[in-house]
């Protein structure tokens, strides 16, 4: 009888850590997901869309997590297939320099106009 | 003067943006990346299409020549359109085409080559659509044409093959 109840004990151990488990994995999904522009619809993320596309994209990216890929390796793998594009944070680089660089510049801008007028009074 | 300075300067800039917009809705909305980069990893399985068989896409192209790599499936009405293109480019120049069955049911697969025929050498199955991902593709149907020595995507079409791509793919195969 005791034996019995450990085994139980056991398989409802293993039973939760398995769907904890799982859980994590697919939030893992949903965070890299979120992140990955759908190259197919317009102004979606992965995460978003249920185009054919998008849904394999997540079936892949969950395989890569069980073979025990870290998020960065999926990334780059996915930005060595589709290009720079499909992630959300864009590199800096020629073409996006200006991107990075304005809302630096307007930054300045504006506090030395802040600067100014409060000198002035 | 100031305020005339302002005024201009706020013109300026709202002509500036909307050109910029302007430009922003003639450029194409499909980005692909520049061919240049595409060298793809051609070492998953998958399925062959009519057998339980597995087979790595490496395997199946040859050591010289070409080989034209085709994304379809039976529900997808471009595909009907551009089978008789490959129907040609095979009886023109024997060459291997490889398909790629993307998430099709077997029946209905087997229904659609025989009634419209068959142009590919081999045909291997994608019922999740993961190994398309794995060559960049974007859905159905999509073709490549592949060196085989360098392993590179010399050409790729998103979309179905009409006239213009056909006379493309036959001039760099010929």
């Amino acid at each position: 009888m005791n034996k019995m109840k450990i085994l139980l004990k056991l398989i409802i151990i293993f039973l939760l850590f398995q769907n904890f488990s799982s859980a994590e994995t697919s939030q893992k999904v949903d965070k890299i997901s979120k992140n990955l522009r759908c190259l197919i619809c317009q102004g979606q993320s992965v995460y978003d869309s249920q185009s054919d596309f998008a849904l394999s994209m997540k079936i892949l990216i969950q395989n890569k997590i069980d073979e025990g890929k870290n998020d960065e390796q999926i990334y780059d793998f996915l930005k060595n297939k589709y290009g720079e594009w499909i992630v959300y944070d864009p590199e800096i680089n020629k073409n996006t320099f200006l991107l990075w660089v304005l809302p630096l510049i307007l930054f300045v801008f504006g506090g030395i106009l802040i600067f100014r007028k409060v000198s002035i009074k | 003067m100031s305020k005339n300075i302002k005024l201009i300067s706020i013109v300026l800039f709202a002509l500036f943006s909307f050109f910029i917009l302007l430009k922003g809705l003639d450029k194409s909305n499909t980005y692909s990346p520049s061919i240049d980069k595409s060298k793809i990893d051609f070492n998953f399985k998958s399925k062959y299409l009519f057998s339980e068989k597995e087979v790595f896409l490496n395997e199946l192209l040859k050591n010289e020549g070409m080989t034209l790599i085709n994304i379809w499936a039976s529900w997808c009405l471009p595909c009907k359109d551009e089978h008789a293109y490959l129907l040609k480019l095979k009886s023109l120049n024997n060459l291997n085409i490889i398909g790629i069955n993307y998430k099709d049911n077997e029946k209905n697969a087997k229904k659609f080559l025989s009634e419209l025929g068959n142009p590919y050498t081999n045909i291997i199955t994608d019922p999740n659509g993961i190994n398309s991902i794995e060559l960049g593709a974007f859905g159905v149907p999509e073709t490549y044409l592949i060196e085989n020595k360098s392993k590179l995507i010399i050409k790729k079409f998103i979309g179905p093959i009409d006239d213009k791509s056909f006379t493309q793919l036959t001039k760099i195969i010929q």
